[in-house]
């Protein structure tokens, strides 16, 4: 079936308007504004956010409200596949060499995780590189056969998918029962509980990359109705 | 900016919109989705000549490296449907 012709001129058309729009309101930004420029000061705070590196202040620190909801997103895309439902049947058990390989990249990823979430704090690195790091060694082992991909039950999957989002939200809330506002951290402990935060981040954004790749809701190994 | 920099950036601007173009107009869903993972490489590679170490990392872990992988699952869901001979 055919869409009418009328359509296929207007959708080219609208979406040339919008690009237009959108150079017109980066270039109206760049040049409009003469006023001290949002980087500059964000950049003379880094050393009082609790992270040296730029990057992980401004993601866990100045805008820590938008991490929180990228959290939140990972979370809702996870719901939404295992609402989806069954997980895919495992992979076929690997040969010999597979077997080996996999043996030798999983604990290999796992390490190279700790490693980035740790070097986050003073260099590119941090809770979502660490997070993709776990979750490929989750990949790996779904490919090899594993039925789960490394994961635990599935009352340990839902705890350690919320957890990071969990943590955040408490967390926040937390601060703002002390009087110090949502997710504003005090000078001395901002190191330790930004650490906190990617630290469970990371655990959640593995877990809900495998889970994700697994494609559907945990299989209980009890006999379930459906 | 000497020139052999130059035509590097040249070369991989124009090699990252032709995978661009072929990754969405292939007909093969799992022939789009490897197109997919190789523009994500050099996407990678393209924020890293920006001086954006960070978003190298994320795009080459996340963008082209698991994102890859799920939509290589999605692509297998799919293919049954799309022809039967190239499923797996």
């Amino acid at each position: 079936m055919r869409p009418p012709s009328l359509l296929c001129l207007l959708v080219p058309l609208l979406l040339l308007a919008l690009g237009l729009s959108l150079g017109w309101a980066l270039g109206d930004g760049l040049k409009g504004y003469s006023g001290e420029r949002l980087a500059e000061v964000a950049l003379e705070l880094v050393p009082e956010s609790g992270a040296t590196h730029p990057v992980t202040s401004v993601l866990l620190n100045f805008r820590g409200y938008d991490t929180l909801l990228e959290l939140a997103v990972l979370l809702t895309a996870l719901l939404g596949i295992w609402s989806l439902g069954p997980a895919a049947p495992p992979y076929p058990p690997p040969g010999l060499v597979l077997a080996s390989l996999v043996g030798w990249v999983v604990p290999l990823l796992i390490i190279t995780g700790g490693y980035l979430l740790w070097v986050g704090a003073y260099a590119p690195g941090g809770a979502f590189q660490a997070g993709a790091m776990l979750g490929a060694a989750g990949v790996t082992l779904t490919l090899a056969g594993h039925p789960t991909g490394g994961l635990p039950a599935e009352p340990w999957q839902r705890l350690l998918a919320a957890l990071g989002t969990l943590v955040f939200l408490l967390m926040g809330l937390g601060l703002m029962a002390l009087g110090s506002g949502f997710l504003i951290y005090p000078k001395g402990i901002a190191k330790w509980l930004i650490l906190i935060i990617e630290a469970t981040a990371t655990l959640s954004i593995g877990v809900t990359l495998i889970a994700a790749f697994l494609g559907g809701r945990p299989m209980s190994l009890r006999n379930r109705s459906r | 900016m000497n020139l052999f920099l130059f035509c590097f950036d040249l070369l991989l601007s124009l090699t990252l919109l032709a995978l661009a173009v072929a990754a969405l107009s292939s007909r093969d869903p799992r022939r789009g989705v490897i197109l997919f993972i190789t523009f994500g490489l050099l996407l990678a590679l393209v924020w890293a000549r920006l001086r954006a170490p960070d978003l190298a990392l994320t795009e080459a872990a996340i963008g082209a490296g698991l994102t890859g992988a799920l939509m290589l699952g999605a692509a297998r869901r799919a293919a049954p449907r799309f022809d039967s001979e190239d499923s797996r």
